[in-house]
This record gives C-alpha cells, structure tokens and sequence, in this order.
C-alpha cells in the first residue's frame, strides 16, 4: 500500500503537523501497517487538537472501511465498520425510525471516532455517553489478531478503547443500539436566564424533562449578567404532535448543506466585534418559543457551512471543553468565565451543559457542569490563559476533554483522570509494542 | 435501457470503490444484485452493506478472474439461480507493475489475463445468455490508458485498449439482438489504484463516477468518458502524431 506525505490537522487547524497517510481500503490493508508501527489511527479528523496526528510518523486514514454489516429492525442493533459516519447512520436509518443513541455537534465525525472519544450528546444527564450503548466491538490488535470485546468478554480491553483515543487497537466493527424515533423532528423550547443562577437553575428545573438540554452563554457579558444566556431544550416529538399533513412522511432526513468556506482568510474574521454581532443574533434568532424542529437543524446547526473552521483564519482555534465536579461546579464556573471575560481572548462561542453517570477510564464526562469555549487566536499570552484554565479545572478535581485538546500537560492529565494508571496496564498487556502512538498520545505519556 | 424494480444483475470486482457505488445507484432503483469478487469475506461485507442500506437483495458470490475454467459454472449458477440476468456491470482490473512487466512475462500476462482474457472469458458467456433473451445491458470499465500506448503503463494500457476493441465488436454482433453495451472509459479515479500516485486536480470521486456509469446506460450511450472532460483531453492526446508522441514523457 502506498504512503501520501500531507500536512494534517484536527478541525481547530492547530497544529499542523507532517506524517505518512495511509488509506486502506480492507483490514487485510490494514494489517499490513501493523508490523511497521508507530501508527495513529484516524477518521474524519472533527477532534480539534493533535489525537489524529502523528508528527513524521504513520497515519492510517479509515474511512474507507464503511460499510454496514448487520441490522436488527426489532431491536435497532446495529453492527458496521469503523469508518461508517454518523451522517450516513442517519441518512440510512432516520427514515426506518431510528435514532443515534448519543450524538456530538456534529455529524461528520466516524462511529470508531465518536467511540474512541467516548462522545456525548445534549441527552448526557439521561443517556450518558456513547459507549454506554456499544454492546460489542471487534478489535484489530498490534499483533494482527482480531478480538471481540464487550462488558463480559475483555471488558478490560473495552473500558480502554471507549474513550482510548484510538490507541489499543483499531475499531474495526462495532455493535450498538440506536432508538426509536416516530418522527425526525424535534419539540423545541428556548428559555431565557439572566445570569448564571438563572441559569443553572433553569438547567436544573428543565432537564428532568426534556430528552435533550444545552446552554448558550455570552461569553461577553460579566459582572451582574455573567453566565447570562438561553437555554435550548428538545424532546423526540411523537407522531401526534405532527401536522395533519406532516404526518404521513414524518421521518425526513433533513440534511442540509448550503455554504462553504473555501479558503482561511490571511487573519482570524472571528474578532471581539464579530464574536458581539454574533451573540446579539444568537440572543435574536433564539427568543423564548416552543416549536418544532428538523433533527439537523437541532443538532447540527454548525454543519450547514462546511468548513466554518476556516474563518478563524490561517492561524487556528482552540475548542477549550472542561467538566467539574457538581458541588465545585458553581464556583469554577464563576472563575473560569471571569477568567476569560478579564482576559482580551473573547470567546466566540460559550456552552454549557449538565453530564450525569459516566463510567470509562479515560471518559471525560463526570456528573457536574461542562463548558465549552471556542477561542479564535494563537499566541504566547493565549496560551498562557488556556494553560490557567488546565490548571483551574485540575483543582476543581475536574478535567479537560481529550477530543478536544492540544495543550494539556503531561501531570495536569494525569492528575484530572485519575484511572490513567489502570488504563496504561490495559494498553501494555494488548499493545506490548507501543505499535499505537499519536502526537497527543507523546504529549500525555499514554504511548512512546 | 431503463433501469428498475426487479431487474437483476451481476457485479463483477464488486469490491472495487467504483462498484460499490454503481451497487448502491442500483440497488437505489430498485433492482437485485450479486456481488462477485475475489475475496470471499470482503464480497460478503458488500453484499450486506447493500441489502442493509437499500433493502434490496444482494448476494455475494466468489470468483478470480484469471480462473477461465470456472467462469462458465459461475455463470450457469448466477442465471440458474436468478432465472435470468439482465445485465453484467464488469469492475476487476489489475494496474500491475510496468517495471516489474518490462523484466518479466508473468507479471505482464497476469494484467493481461485479467483485464483481458478474463474479460473476454465471462463477457462471452453473459452476451451468450443476453443474446438469446434479446434484452439486457453489459458495462465494461475500460480505461483512458487504453487509447493510447505510454512508456509508463503500455502493458496495462495495450490491455484496457483490447477490452475497448472487444467491447466494441460485442456492441456491435449483440445490437442485433437488443442488447445494449457500454464502454466506460474513467479518467483518474480516486482509489487505490492512483492513491499516492496521481497528484492531479482532475481525480474525480468514484462516487461521481459510479452515478455517471449508470446514467450512460440510462441514456443509451455507447462510449462514455468519464468525467466527461477526459472525452476532450484524450481527442487532444490521440491527435497528437505519432513522431511527436514517442518523444513525449507522458
Ligand atoms: C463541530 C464539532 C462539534 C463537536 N461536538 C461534540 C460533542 O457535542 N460531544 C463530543 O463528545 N464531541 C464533540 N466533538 C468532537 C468529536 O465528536 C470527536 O472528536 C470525534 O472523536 C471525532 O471523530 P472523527 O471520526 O473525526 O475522528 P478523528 O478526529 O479522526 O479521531 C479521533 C480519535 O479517534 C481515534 N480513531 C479514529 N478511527 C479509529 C478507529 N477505527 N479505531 C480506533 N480509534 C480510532 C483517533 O486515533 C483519535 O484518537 C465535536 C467536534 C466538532 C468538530
Ligand atoms: N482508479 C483509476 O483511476 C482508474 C482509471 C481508469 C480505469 N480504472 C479501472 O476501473 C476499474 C476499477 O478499479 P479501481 O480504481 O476501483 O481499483 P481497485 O480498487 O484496485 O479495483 C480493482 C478491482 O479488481 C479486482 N481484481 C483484481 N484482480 C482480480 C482477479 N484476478 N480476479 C477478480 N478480481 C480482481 C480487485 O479485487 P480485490 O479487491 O480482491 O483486489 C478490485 O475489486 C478497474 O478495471 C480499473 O482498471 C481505474
């Protein structure tokens, strides 16, 4: 099989990093990498930072093993490689009345992708994350053998790969369940909350309630309005809810895709004067209503311009998602987004969301407050604030989302998962070789 | 010939990316497919694949395209177990190795073999069966390396080209009998075949390329390039004459 030299990046653009890309077309391709090593696995490469890149070493692109095995329109078990993504699950099984048990914000992300980062979804507090619905995987280990692995069989290899950043072995077919939909669309709620008690009480109050939950914050706004902003709420709408007329196709699939962004600008578009036009819209086009909705609008509303990553400019962005502990959550929320509003790095996008349950070793939700925070530039005095942020959630006793990573430390990781040590016993016992590697995996010490 | 519900045909090197997209244009119109490839549990992988996005059936099925003595039993077997075919959509290829085809006959004879003579072995007997139902369609994927003879690939190349011939005597004993044959003749494709290869900004997706086979076949076409601006390229490279060509590194 040949070997492209490429430039690669995660969908933050930073950093960019040189490496030998592979694309096989069958497993038996696959294998014959193996023995060569230092390999990093790759899907449609939405991780933000360096978990898909392998600076001059080997990448091995899979998403050209995509195609669906098996299906069970009882139970809505469905089987299929590694490199099928979620936009086709959709595409396929949305108008047979199925449903992805868990989705991120985006659906041009690999099912071998979403679990290697054990994804979770607006329905977190009720549905926990991904892996909490994958009965099985079938696992191509550095040896060239192929294992299945489950909560009875090899569980130790399974609680390490969901989450595993790609780095036991490569996912090549996985079995989980989707859910029962009657209609595509959804029953939507915005509700308004003036600071951040508002806020996380009208999280609290609604989310028992709804399937799905997630906050908007303007991450401008401080003092008295700090943690101002919307809270959107969705539930599955149920076949009566329908139109008369909607109702005899009320399983759409409603993708859309309008605009793309060809090329970086030669600067970031995303500035502290576009980042206030743009949450003065947000607030506009988000008024408190109850509607209906299209599952893509509601889900992916970021999918409808491809290649939106490309308006932060040549020089990248940062996603920075952390979690906290429920009863340190208030607090560390407060700090991080004064923290930020002090800072000169506005934050074009602000969300926050409450997990619930979470097992895994490297999963990184836990029960408490999650926030997310798009950052548009790259500099010495940026990164410097990212880092005071690590080290904020660290004492929290939270952490920082690996998907979406590029900075962390070696010993703020460590000390933010706590079951690192156990998971490092499982990469040893099924990757000896260290065949596994990532640029993320050298920065955390997870691979040599 | 229009293509529909309830018409059933035969993919041969379905496990190529360009068959599997023809597999799904058909399988979208409704029509019932086997699957027949080389690798037993890749054919198998596809021909779920299928069934699982488009419902319809599909059934994989094992062959080598340089194994001439089996050919007429997989035949026999596929329209015995159908009932009858209406048409064959032909994949397998073999770039193979120029270098290596300059020093030895056994690897120039292995691309002939299978992009030739097993071509010509399981076309024979499909056109056979079509000929006497007088209805169906047979597409062979050729290739533009086939209309003219380059350093770089004239072992592959001089094979493709006596498919196109082939292809075109086919057309023309079975248009007597309602038969419609297709030559496709692809550009660059975005597959193994070119990966780490061909650089050029003209590689098209093999999804393009599939909806393209399909649509000829609708419309009736006989020679189709595709994309369709390789049809104006390869007029400019099969003008050229020929005391200029061979001095040329192309
Ligand atoms: C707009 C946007 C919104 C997002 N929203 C969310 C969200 O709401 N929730 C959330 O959890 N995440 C979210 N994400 C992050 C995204 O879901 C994850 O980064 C996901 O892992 C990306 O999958 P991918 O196929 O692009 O994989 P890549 O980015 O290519 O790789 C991600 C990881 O998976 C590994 N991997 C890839 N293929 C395999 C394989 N076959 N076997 C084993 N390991 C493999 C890689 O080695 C790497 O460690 C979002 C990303 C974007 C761009
Ligand atoms: N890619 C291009 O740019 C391009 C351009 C012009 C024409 N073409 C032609 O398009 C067709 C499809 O090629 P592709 O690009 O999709 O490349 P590909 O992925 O390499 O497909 C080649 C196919 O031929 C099969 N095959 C090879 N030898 C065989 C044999 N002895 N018996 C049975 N099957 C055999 C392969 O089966 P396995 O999977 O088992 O190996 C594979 O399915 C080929 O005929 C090729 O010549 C390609």
């Amino acid at each position: 099989m040949r070997a492209v030299r490429k430039r690669l990046s995660g969908w933050g653009r930073f950093p960019v990093e040189e490496a030998w890309v592979y694309r096989p077309d069958s497993l038996e391709d696959v294998r014959e990498l193996l023995p060569g090593g230092n390999l990093t696995l790759r899907g449609l490469g939405r991780s933000y930072g360096d978990a898909s890149l392998n600076k001059d070493g080997n990448v091995a692109d899979l998403t050209r093993l995509d195609r669906f095995l098996d299906f069970d329109g009882e139970t809505g078990r469905l089987t299929c490689e590694g490199g099928v993504s979620l936009a086709e699950v959709l595409e396929v099984f949305v108008p047979r009345g199925w449903f992805l048990p868990v989705t991120p914000g985006t659906k041009f992300v690999t099912v071998a992708g979403a679990i290697a980062s054990d994804v979770h979804g607006k329905n977190h507090h009720n549905a926990s994350s991904l892996s909490r619905h994958v009965e099985s995987m079938a696992l191509l280990l550095a040896s060239g053998e192929t294992v299945l692995c489950s909560r009875e069989s090899l569980p130790d290899l399974f609680w390490a790969t969901a989450g595993g950043m790609g780095l036991t072995g490569i996912i090549a077919q996985a079995t989980f369940r989707l859910r029962r939909i009657e209609t595509s669309f959804l029953h939507y709620k915005a509700v308004r909350a003036r600071d951040l008690d508002h806020m996380l009480e009208t999280l609290e109050q609604y989310d028992p309630h709804y399937d799905y939950s997630v906050a908007w914050i303007d991450g401008l706004a401080g003092g008295k309005d700090l943690g101002k902003g919307v809270v959107l709420l969705g539930s599955h709408a149920p076949l009566a809810e329908l139109p008369t007329q909607q109702r005899r196709s009320p399983l759409p699939v409603l993708a859309r895709r309008r605009l793309s962004v060809s090329r970086p600008p030669p600067f970031s578009v995303v500035n502290r004067m576009t980042i206030r036009l743009l949450n003065t819209s947000y607030r506009f086009t988000h008024r408190p209503r109850e509607a209906l909705v299209g599952y893509d609008g509601f889900f992916y509303p970021l999918d409808g311009v491809g290649a939106w990553n490309r308006l932060y400019g040549s020089g990248g962005f940062l996603q920075h998602q952390s979690v906290f502990p429920l009863q340190a959550s208030r607090e560390t929320l407060v700090r991080l987004l004064e923290m930020v509003v002090k800072s000169r790095h506005a934050s074009s996008l602000v969300i926050l969301k409450k997990f619930g349950p979470q097992e895994g070793l490297l999963s990184f939700p836990m029960p408490g407050y999650t926030v997310a925070m798009d950052f548009p530039v790259y500099s010495a005095p940026f990164l410097a604030l990212v880092s005071a942020m690590d080290e904020l959630v660290a004492q929290s006793g939270g952490r920082v989302y690996l998907a979406k990573d590029a900075c962390l430390s070696r010993e703020r990781f460590q000390a933010m998962y706590p079951r690192w040590k156990e998971w490092l016993a499982a990469k040893e016992r099924y990757d000896p070789r260290g065949a596994f590697t990532s640029s993320m995996a050298r920065r955390l010490g997870l691979a040599p | 010939m229009k293509i529909g519900a309830g018409q059933q045909f035969l993919i041969l090197g379905a496990t190529s990316p360009m068959a599997r997209y023809t597999a799904y244009e058909l399988a979208k119109r409704g029509c019932a497919l086997l699957l027949a490839g080389r690798s037993p549990s890749e054919v198998e992988a596809v021909a779920r694949d299928v069934h699982i996005r488009y419902g319809v059936p599909a059934q994989p099925r094992t062959f080598d395209a340089r194994d001439f003595a089996s050919h007429p039993a997989l035949i026999e077997e596929t329209v015995s177990q159908l009932g009858h075919l209406d048409g064959v959509f032909l994949f397998f290829g073999e770039q193979g190795d120029q270098a290596k085809a300059q020093h030895s006959f056994e690897e120039a004879r292995a691309i002939v073999e299978v992009n030739f003579l097993g071509a010509v072995s399981l076309l024979t007997l499909v056109a056979n069966h079509l000929e006497e139902r007088r209805s169906g369609v047979i597409v062979g994927v050729s290739s533009v390396a086939g209309d003219r003879g380059r350093r770089t690939n004239y072992v592959y190349g001089s094979s493709k080209g006596a498919l196109s011939l082939f292809l075109q005597g086919l057309r023309n004993r079975l248009s007597l009998s309602n038969v419609q044959v297709v030559t496709v003749k692809p550009g660059y494709v975005d597959t193994a075949m070119t990966y780490g290869v061909v650089t050029s900004r003209l590689v098209a997706s093999p999804q393009r390329v599939a909806r393209g086979i399909v649509r000829s076949v609708e419309k009736g076409r006989d020679v189709v390039y595709l994309p369709w601006f390789w049809q104006w390229i390869m007029l400019v490279i099969r003008l050229i004459p020929e005391r200029v060509f061979k001095r040329l590194n192309l």
